[in-house]
């Protein structure tokens, strides 16, 4: 099996990938949990039922056309700590998934959209990550490999309770359709606290970059649904899509006011960004993650004319603490992974021209 | 000590249950502990803790003619683990546990029936008990209306009909 290190595409083609909306929305993602008929949960089940399903779960899922050609498939005590980390950092395995070891596996396809967890909480764990907003193609994506894999294993299912989970909060559909977007206008338009009690009452969920109990980081919002049970996947999604187009709508509405009302104190603080992460010589995960959210908002302001968005993705995602450990043999702690992030931010930030505050007022319509 | 909900305070609160002959021991600050309802004792369970307040109270006591508790057939898990952990053992356990899960899903969800995708083995199941229903309803009404060569071969269909499905 080829590593995964040399499997995933690397972080500037991965952050290349464009899709709707990508200004404000990273990307899309449905999980579908399914379970074996009659074997023990993971978390119940020995070890010996765990290795079973997973023997019978990995070949099965590694041969599916959907995953086609030549998909990662590995067990999870295969996989170092290092690697489990940058695949959670790439949002391909869940932080609970990184602490698996034998019994466990992952399979990956070439594009990095389909990512299957084998004995995560569940037996399956199967996802479809894409660019932007994408949440109907994302569905169908996964809708298709959950009913092509139907077609070899029995999965749990009871008539009024639905694919049955671990968790009863999944069960049903045991979807969960979420999308990761960036709102540093509401938070600097001190709205974003009523646009998330106002998601919350659509029985929605509003949290961190990395899921359930994480910070909300750089801006950047996990909008998700809830409940899974007595709907169908279809109207589930359709809620989330109507819901976070009507965010973007209020975070493009934000920007707008702010850059009327208050330029001065905008340009301040991208002006303020720039400058830190082009000149610090130590910095942290929690103040990068920040300046560079104010960094990305400077590229869709236009006060960075011919800087991509990308770049500034790119550094989002090399600024993690897993992929600055990539490519050195000693283990960074905590001290030197910020020494080593500042060195990093400084020679990439040298690429981006100085910020021009006088391009944005022309540019204003097209944001 | 840390606060085992939080992570963050001091843990002041300090709450033992003994519950079925089992010790269960949690550490919480001031905060979480009021959060939680510890003040009042009788209204505390660790599957709080994880469902959200009140779900263990929701978990409705199962038990046997015998008096023993209820443990899944297939896999040994019992009320207590679900109580304590908020999660289930197996498949079956949602047949075993259905009455207690009953109104915790009430609360947790759009609604206590699925709607959503079916597999193709229990969906050729489900349109077969429907025809099967639907049979039997056309029998009756045969019936009713003396028309017995209708019902007679009524019958026999809903004969062959069932020994197709698997639950026979």
């Amino acid at each position: 099996m080829t590593p995964i290190l040399n499997f995933l595409i690397p972080a500037t083609d991965a952050c290349r990938r464009t899709g709707p909306h990508d200004k404000i929305v990273f990307s899309s993602r449905v999980r579908l949990a399914r379970n074996l008929k009659g074997a023990p949960f993971p978390g119940h089940g020995r070890k010996a039922d765990r290795i079973k399903a997973f023997e019978q779960l990995m070949p099965a899922i590694s041969g599916l056309p959907q995953v086609a050609p030549d998909p990662y498939a590995e067990a999870m005590d295969k996989t170092s700590a290092h690697e489990k980390q940058i695949l959670v950092e790439r949002h391909l395995i869940s932080r609970e998934h990184a602490t698996k070891g034998s019994g466990s596996g992952l399979v990956l396809n070439r594009e990095e959209t389909l990512s299957v967890m084998v004995n995560e909480e569940d037996h399956l764990r199967m996802q479809s990550l894409l660019p932007g907003l994408q949440l109907d193609a994302a569905w169908s994506a996964i809708d298709a490999v959950d009913s092509a894999l139907q077609e070899q294993v029995e999965f749990a299912f009871h008539e009024q309770f639905g694919f049955l989970t671990a968790c009863p909060t999944n069960l049903g559909t045991g979807i969960r359709v979420s999308a990761m977007l960036h709102l540093p206008g509401l938070v600097l338009a001190e709205q974003i606290n009523q646009i998330i009690q106002a998601v919350s009452k659509l029985g929605l969920a509003v949290r961190g970059l990395y899921g359930e109990g994480t910070e909300a980081l750089g801006n950047i919002f996990q909008v998700s649904n809830q409940q899974t049970l007595g709907e169908t996947e279809q109207e589930i999604v359709q809620r989330l899509n109507k819901v976070v187009l009507q965010v973007i709508e209020h975070e493009e509405n934000a920007r707008l006011s702010q850059l009327e009302k208050r330029p001065n104190v905008l340009f301040n603080q991208i002006g303020r960004a720039y400058g830190i992460l082009a000149h610090a010589h130590t910095i942290s995960s929690k103040e990068t993650m920040n300046l560079l959210s104010l960094l990305r908002l400077g590229v869709d302001v236009g006060i960075f004319p011919g800087t991509p968005r990308t770049v500034v993705d790119e550094l989002f995602l090399l600024s993690q603490p897993a992929h600055l450990q990539l490519g050195r043999i000693e283990k960074l702690d905590a001290e030197q992974r910020d020494g080593v992030r500042a060195e990093m931010l400084r020679q990439r930030v040298k690429s981006i021209p100085t910020p021009d505050h006088t391009r944005v007022a022309v540019r204003t319509e097209s944001i | 000590m840390q606060c085992q909900v939080c992570k963050k305070a001091q843990a002041k609160v300090h709450y033992t249950q003994i519950h079925d002959n089992q010790v269960k021991k949690v550490d919480l600050c001031d905060a979480c502990a009021k959060e939680n309802g510890i003040n009042d004792p009788a209204a505390f369970a660790l599957a709080d803790l994880v469902l959200g307040l009140g779900a263990s109270q929701k978990i409705e006591e199962v038990t046997t003619t015998t008096g023993a508790e209820v443990a899944c057939k297939n896999c040994g898990f019992t009320q207590t683990d679900l109580k304590k952990t908020g999660r289930l053992g197996c498949s079956e356990c949602y047949v075993t546990f259905a009455e207690a899960l009953d109104s915790l899903l009430k609360n947790m969800h759009k609604g206590t029936r699925h709607r959503g995708k079916v597999p193709p083995v229990a969906r050729r199941a489900m349109d077969l008990e429907a025809h099967i229903r639907q049979l039997e309803t056309d029998l009756k009404a045969a019936v009713a209306r003396e028309d017995f060569e209708s019902a007679a071969s009524l019958r026999d269909a809903i004969k062959t009909s069932r020994q197709l499905s698997p639950a026979s």
